[in-house]
């Protein structure tokens, strides 16, 4: 275990759950909630509250799609390419996003662990195809433009805060 | 609480009584799309408006009836995304499309104080104005059954969900009938899945109530991971008490006590919606113990997905809510008998659930009368691509795939020629013109080689590569794989390269075959009904767009000139200047030439970045 | 018509009988079908899809998950499915190692076996095979995931049978894997070091670890003279691979192919066993008299169990036995006695398993830095080394082993099987020591390959009882039982299934062919004139001798101290 890490938030998640080895995929999610990514140091934490082997707990975490081992940004930004938003263009915001933001698909987050871009296999908001979100909130009908504008406001608004 | 059944007939009386007393009422689209254009923005200003105005603006549905109240609810998703954020104003029926923050007043003094309609606001097509919702095209040819209360009613309350007669199925399952006759009113109905097998669902209620076990469960397939599909989040969001009293009314019939909910990680919204919804029965007494004081006892858990695309597929969904990686396991034994924690399980999708209290409350004679004799009921369908209208619809099943596109769909976007449709997600097929006339429904569309799915219909015009679109499914297939048997997992990956190397321009001979021999292969053999079906849109394609893949491979074309690395760029000699301003833009120094003579291009090292065609000042540089 | 259950097999009526599923059927009536995933003894996979077979509606159905049912007709061969084994085949090659001549699997391996059966020639994708990536560092197992190809075997063993779950898989699609959590070394994983893995894995994604390289090297080398031991379960295990029968005793041959390849002094591990025997039965008896058996006294034979409990059980540690394996026992005591050579001593273990390897190398048994056992050579390196050294085993005359260890009981003898530590210790403190009693012993539950046994046996006027389990899920069941209040005096445990005639450094074998190795051991046991270690005249030499005031010394270890320093 290590000493430096407080384990009393993951403690607080286990009451929420419920130690058991079905409540992993919620603890693992309430865990990235807290964190933004699922940190090393839980895995063996987890192992013994759980009774679960590590192997088994990190087979898990890297088998979501939504599991990250590695701190995201403050903003996710997850730009949907489902059918419906890949037929209405949206590889070009996506390129847009990494370019402007020094990104590639192995490299998802900022160095200042400002931003992660992500894709996405459908949003459900083919309607308004094609549409990105930010830390879940839709934004529709997006261009690149728009998205270079987001990413503008995104960094002044938390200038402010 | 509802003690009793009396209880609830008296609440649903008082509520229905509350609801008519609402002199005006403002429905304010609250589905994803609405909400991300500033739909709650706009609910907040229009209460904020009405209560400033003197107006009694109820934003709850209470339990005393009030005159001259203008209720003010969030409803579920009205389907016609396209246009939102939508509001819908009754009892007039008006329907205001693309509102902004801006409109709110003149809604609230033109329309509710003044009665007057916004003719602004209002949707248009072809220069008709449409006042009333139920006029507009979209939703005429429509047959909203399912989805009646999306739009209609507030979403986010018991007590509308009651005075529009919820729950009166459950009512009459628990008071009125035995589990077998639920079960065979089920069957007789002939409910199929909606997830897309079309299994039919009173036949699975039979088999799970005949296992012995102790415990069972009944479990929501809620994980929509066909991209280009939504209706069920629309459900969940839209109307969660309808498809809740379909879960409860199956463990009911199968002698389950508990229900599990599984909603995909990119549904927020549904999941609260239905978190909701499920405090709220609890709180009313319809869920917990002893419901009505009955001796049936039903609780529901939520789970929500972790982003997986193969826990649509029953066995890794129930592994998932185990709590284990969402890999499918082999078969038998079947989730019937050895399901959700190795317990019997009830496993169907959302909108199947949906289905169920229609069916109790007005029986299976009347939901055969709807759609054809295979398949009975209706079938909500999520539009979208290069369509008008895209959205949110539901159609009786048998309903003809040209009706949907052109009549309810509004036809091609821009006018573009209609050229595939793609039905059934990842797991579907392409169809054709040739199959325009198809009907939806389950067996017709397996006789064509695709499958109705979840029910995404994404349609595409005649700038579609359809051997793109072929590896887009494949590419995403690939990546969705679970990894765990080998056809599935190798197989897909190699599909995925033929056809990269396909529309990069590096096709060879014998490549449609291979790609067939392996779709053989991986059909035959793959472990799940996921990886089973993987191979389909290649297949389909190549079965109606067989030319196009041979353009691509032996001529080195993409009929569309969709495909970049295909794309041959010339230099029109008539209008090169001779600047050499390409030249210099080129970043391989493909471009060479004399000054003030035409340019041209070395075909072989030509990188088709287009570089060049953006600096050209004369127009000269073409790309086809 | 009789009543018996028949389905029709490629035509052919096959009765039912209890087959869990169309694979063992198909097997019993005669036809090999392939497969990677399947093994009687773990959960049905189902993931590999060459057991597929076709039914009476052109239906495909994996055999392998196909429960049988009377009236049922399958097809195992027609067009189609031969076509589908070898796209199946063909996909895994092209994404596999195909430099079959140097891998350390070349001829045990089932891709290259299928690949040969079903004859591809040609692949038709692009060689995406990545390059080695190996993990050598544990010193019972080699890692190399280049060669791995899914099946799970792996995975399945490790915490199906052995509930350690030091592996699993990681990732999804085409980037799955097998691994540790966050990929780190083996060696500090909870691996235990049995084996089993290796011994389940079709390719050589997990194999032995290799340590006849160096060996040879000291073999040669005039100025070193190399002692071996072998185990008990060694004997019976050498089977097809050199000619035999499954389960026949080939001790005597062994001696004579050591003997040639060059080793010096010839002994055999059942010497070492007599030691133990008289060692645990004192200590059970102590902990008895002493009325200090709350807890039952643990066996410590097994090194696997003995990494098992340090690490998923320390508080068990201080009932763990203090007696020293019979490997360790015995070369402290040989080492002891060539201690005066004017040559380099090595001492070599030839082992049925993988975890000695591990014990081997524990600071506990070593003098002076240098280990008791300098090597430890599984059965499977053994067969290696013979076939390296040219011998025609199966012509070979049967030699005895050397003095002055030359004598061994059948007590030591049936230590390779599960439940033999415990029958050897009951020979030892029963008070009748008559041919009937011994007998009888044998039928107190303690024999058999069932993985938990129950036995009891009177002391005095005292009811003994015991527990017997094989595979560590099997044990930690029952602590899990002892935990919440059952009494037992004794329990022995041994992590590989079945004891060390399946330990991990066997060679593998399906599940019929393990029985015959048990009842190898056990007719050797028939075949020695002495039954009960008490009665090795040797160990009075012993005791009397090399041991007088050392026996804590040679032949005992504190493994609860060790966890305490720590």
């Amino acid at each position: 275990m290590n000493e430096t890490f407080d384990y009393s938030v993951v403690d607080g998640i286990l009451s929420e759950h419920g130690i058991s080895e079905t409540a992993i995929i919620a603890i693992l999610q309430s865990i990235q909630e807290e964190y933004h990514y699922i940190p090393k140091e839980v895995f063996p934490y987890l192992s013994k509250k759980l009774k679960v082997s590590e192997a088994r707990i990190f087979s898990v975490a890297t088998f979501y799609e939504n599991f990250s081992l590695e701190p995201k940004g403050k903003f996710i930004i997850k730009v949907c390419d489902g059918t419906a938003c890949h037929v209405r263009k949206s590889i070009p915001i996506i390129e847009r996003l990494r370019k402007e933001l020094g990104l590639s698909n192995t490299k998802p987050t900022t160095d200042d662990l400002m931003f992660t871009v992500e894709t996405v296999s459908c949003l459900g908001a083919c309607g308004l195809a094609p549409v990105i979100t930010v830390n879940d909130k839709v934004y529709a009908e997006m261009t690149p433009d728009k998205a270079s504008e987001l990413i503008k406001e995104l960094r002044e608004g938390n200038c402010d805060d | 609480m509802i003690n009793n059944r009396e209880e609830l007939q008296k609440a649903r009386e008082m509520y229905a009584k509350c609801l008519m007393a609402e002199k005006k009422k403002i429905l304010v689209c609250a589905g994803t799309g609405c909400v991300s254009g500033g739909a709650l923005e706009i609910f907040d200003r229009l209460s904020e408006l009405i209560s400033k105005r003197g107006l009694n603006c109820q934003v709850e549905l209470k339990n005393e009836p009030h005159d001259n109240t203008i209720g003010l609810k969030k409803s579920g998703c009205h389907g016609f995304c396209e246009m939102g954020p939508l509001i819908r104003i009754e009892p007039e029926g008006y329907l205001y499309t693309k509102i902004k923050l801006g409109d709110c007043e003149e809604i609230v003094e033109r329309t509710i104080v003044a009665g007057e309609h916004i003719e602004r606001l209002a949707y248009k097509q072809n220069g008709t104005v449409y006042k009333k919702q139920d006029e507009i095209p979209f939703y005429k040819r429509q047959t909203r059954l399912v989805l009646e209360h999306c739009g209609q009613i507030d979403s986010t309350s018991i007590n509308e969900y009651l005075a529009t007669g919820g729950y009166y199925a459950l009512e009459k399952a628990l008071f009125e009938m035995s589990s077998d006759e639920i079960i065979n009113e089920i069957t007789e109905a002939n409910l199929r899945g909606r997830g897309g097998g079309g299994f039919p669902a009173g036949r699975k209620w039979a088999q799970v109530k005949r296992q012995s076990a102790k415990q069972k469960y009944v479990v929501c397939n809620g994980d929509e991971g066909d991209p280009g599909a939504f209706m069920d989040r629309s459900i969940m969001e839209g109307d969660p008490h309808r498809m809740l009293e379909g879960m409860m009314i199956a463990g009911l019939a199968c002698g389950a006590s508990e229900g599990y909910i599984y909603v995909r990680a990119e549904y927020p919204m549904a999941v609260s919606r239905l978190k909701k919804a499920i405090e709220q029965a609890k709180e009313c007494g319809l869920l917990g113990e002893n419901i009505l004081g009955s001796d049936f006892s039903f609780n529901i858990h939520i789970n929500r997905g972790a982003g997986a695309f193969v826990c649509g597929e029953g066995s890794a969904l129930t592994a998932s809510i185990e709590g284990k990686r969402g890999m499918p396991r082999v078969k038998p034994p079947r989730t019937v008998e050895h399901g959700l924690f190795d317990m019997p399980t009830v496993l169907n999708n959302v909108e199947t659930y949906a289905n169920v209290p229609l069916i109790i409350k007005n029986g299976a004679g009347w939901y055969k009368s709807v759609g054809t004799e295979k398949s009975p009921g209706t079938k909500a369908f999520a539009l979208t691509g290069n369509i008008e209208n895209t959205g949110l619809i539901e159609v009786p099943m048998g309903t003809t795939l040209r009706e949907v596109i052109f009549d309810i769909g509004g036809g091609m976007r821009g006018g573009a020629d209609f050229k595939a449709v793609q039905i059934g997600g990842p797991s579907g097929g392409c169809l054709s013109t040739e199959n325009l006339d198809l009907p939806l429904d389950f067996d017709s569309l397996k006789k064509a080689d695709a499958m109705i799915g979840s029910g995404g219909l994404v349609v595409m015009d005649n700038n579609t590569c359809m051997v793109e679109v072929a590896r887009f499914f494949m590419n995403f297939t690939q990546n969705e794989s679970c990894g765990k048997c080998v056809p599935c997992r190798e197989g897909t990956k190699r599909m995925l390269e033929i056809l990269e190397r396909i529309v990069e321009g590096n096709g060879r001979d014998g490549d449609i075959e291979l790609l067939l021999e392996l779709a053989d292969t991986i059909s035959a053999t793959a472990l799940c009904g996921l990886g089973k079906a993987a191979a389909y849109p290649v297949v389909s394609t190549i079965k109606n767009f067989r030319e196009e893949y041979e353009a691509h491979i032996y001529d080195k074309k993409c009929p569309t000139g969709n495909c970049q690395k295909l794309k041959t760029i010339t230099i029109d000699a008539a209008l090169c200047k001779g600047c050499s301003k390409c030249a210099r833009s080129c970043p391989v120094g493909a471009i060479t030439g004399k000054i003030k003579e035409p340019f041209v291009i070395d075909q072989s090292k030509c990188i088709k970045c287009g570089a060049c065609i953006e600096t050209c000042a004369f127009h000269a540089i073409l790309e086809g | 018509m009789d009543n018996r259950d028949y389905m029709m097999i490629d035509g052919i009526p096959v009765e039912i009988n209890d087959e869990k599923n169309l694979l063992e059927l198909i097997r019993k009536a005669g036809i090999k079908l392939p497969t990677f995933c399947y093994h009687s003894e773990l959960s049905i996979y189902g993931a590999c899809r060459m057991c597929m077979v076709e039914n009476e509606w052109g239906g495909l159905d994996a055999a392998c998950s196909t429960p049988p049912k009377a009236g049922m007709s399958i097809k195992t061969n027609t067009e189609r499915l031969q076509k589908y084994r070898k796209m199946i085949l063909e996909l895994l090659l092209a994404n596999h190692c195909r430099d079959c001549t140097t891998c350390n699997n070349n001829g045990k391996c089932k891709l290259q076996d299928l690949a040969m059966r079903y004859n591809i020639s040609r692949v038709r994708f692009p060689n995406t095979a990545s390059e080695p990536d190996v993990d050598d560092s544990s010193l019972c197992i080699t890692r190399d995931r280049s060669k791995c190809i899914l099946c799970g075997d792996c995975v399945r063993v490790c915490s199906e049978v052995q509930n350690v779950g030091a592996i699993d898989f990681a990732y999804r699609g085409s980037k799955m894997t097998i691994s540790t959590v966050f990929d780190k070394p083996i060696a500090e994983s909870d691996c235990v070091g049995c084996g089993q893995c290796a011994l389940a894995c079709p390719t050589g994604a997990i194999v032995v670890k290799d340590d006849t390289r160096k060996l040879w090297k000291d073999i040669y080398d005039k100025n070193t003279r190399v002692s071996v031991q072998i185990a008990p379960a060694v004997r019976v295990a050498l089977g097809k691979e050199l000619g035999l029968n499954d389960g026949e005793n080939a001790i005597g041959k062994i001696v004579a192919a050591l003997r040639r390849m060059g080793f010096d002094d010839i002994f055999d591990t059942s010497t070492g066993a007599d030691l133990t025997v008289l060692e645990e039965s004192a200590e059970l008896l102590k902990r008895i008299k002493e009325g200090k058996n709350d807890m039952p006294l643990f066996t410590s034979c097994c090194p696997a169990w003995v990494n098992y409990c340090e690490k998923f059980y320390p508080e068990l540690l201080p009932h763990v036995s203090t007696c020293r394996s019979p490997m360790e026992m015995f070369a402290a005591v040989i080492k002891e006695e060539y201690s005066t050579s004017s040559k380099r001593l090595v001492h070599v273990a030839v082992m049925p398993c993988t975890a000695k390897k591990f014990e081997a190398a524990r600071e506990e048994f070593k003098v002076n830095g240098v280990p008791n056992v300098d090597y430890v050579i599984s059965t499977q390196e053994l067969i290696q080394m013979i076939k390296e050294s040219g011998i025609i085993f199966s012509d070979l005359e049967p030699e005895a082993i050397d003095m002055p260890f030359g004598t061994y009981t059948g007590a030591g003898v049936i230590f390779g099987v599960t439940g033999g530590v415990t029958e050897a210790v009951l020979r030892r403190v029963v008070s009748d020591k008559s041919a009937t009693s011994f007998r009888s012993l044998a039928y107190t539950g303690v024999r058999g390959m069932k993985g938990v046994k129950e036995a009891s046996v009177m002391y005095g006027d005292r009811k003994l009882r015991i527990a017997v389990v094989s595979g560590l899920k099997n044990a930690s069941d029952l602590i899990e039982k002892i935990k919440s209040g059952e009494h037992y005096d004794l329990v022995e445990v041994m992590a590989c299934p079945g004891g060390c005639i399946n330990g991990g450094g066997q060679p593998f074998v399906q599940s019929e062919e393990k029985e015959k190795r048990g009842k190898g051991l056990y007719s050797a046991d028939k075949l020695c004139n002495i039954k009960s270690s008490e009665e090795n005249p040797l160990m009075m030499t012993l005791y009397k001798g090399a041991l007088k005031g050392r026996v804590h010394e040679l032949l005992h270890v504190d493994y609860a101290a060790k966890k305490e320093a720590k």
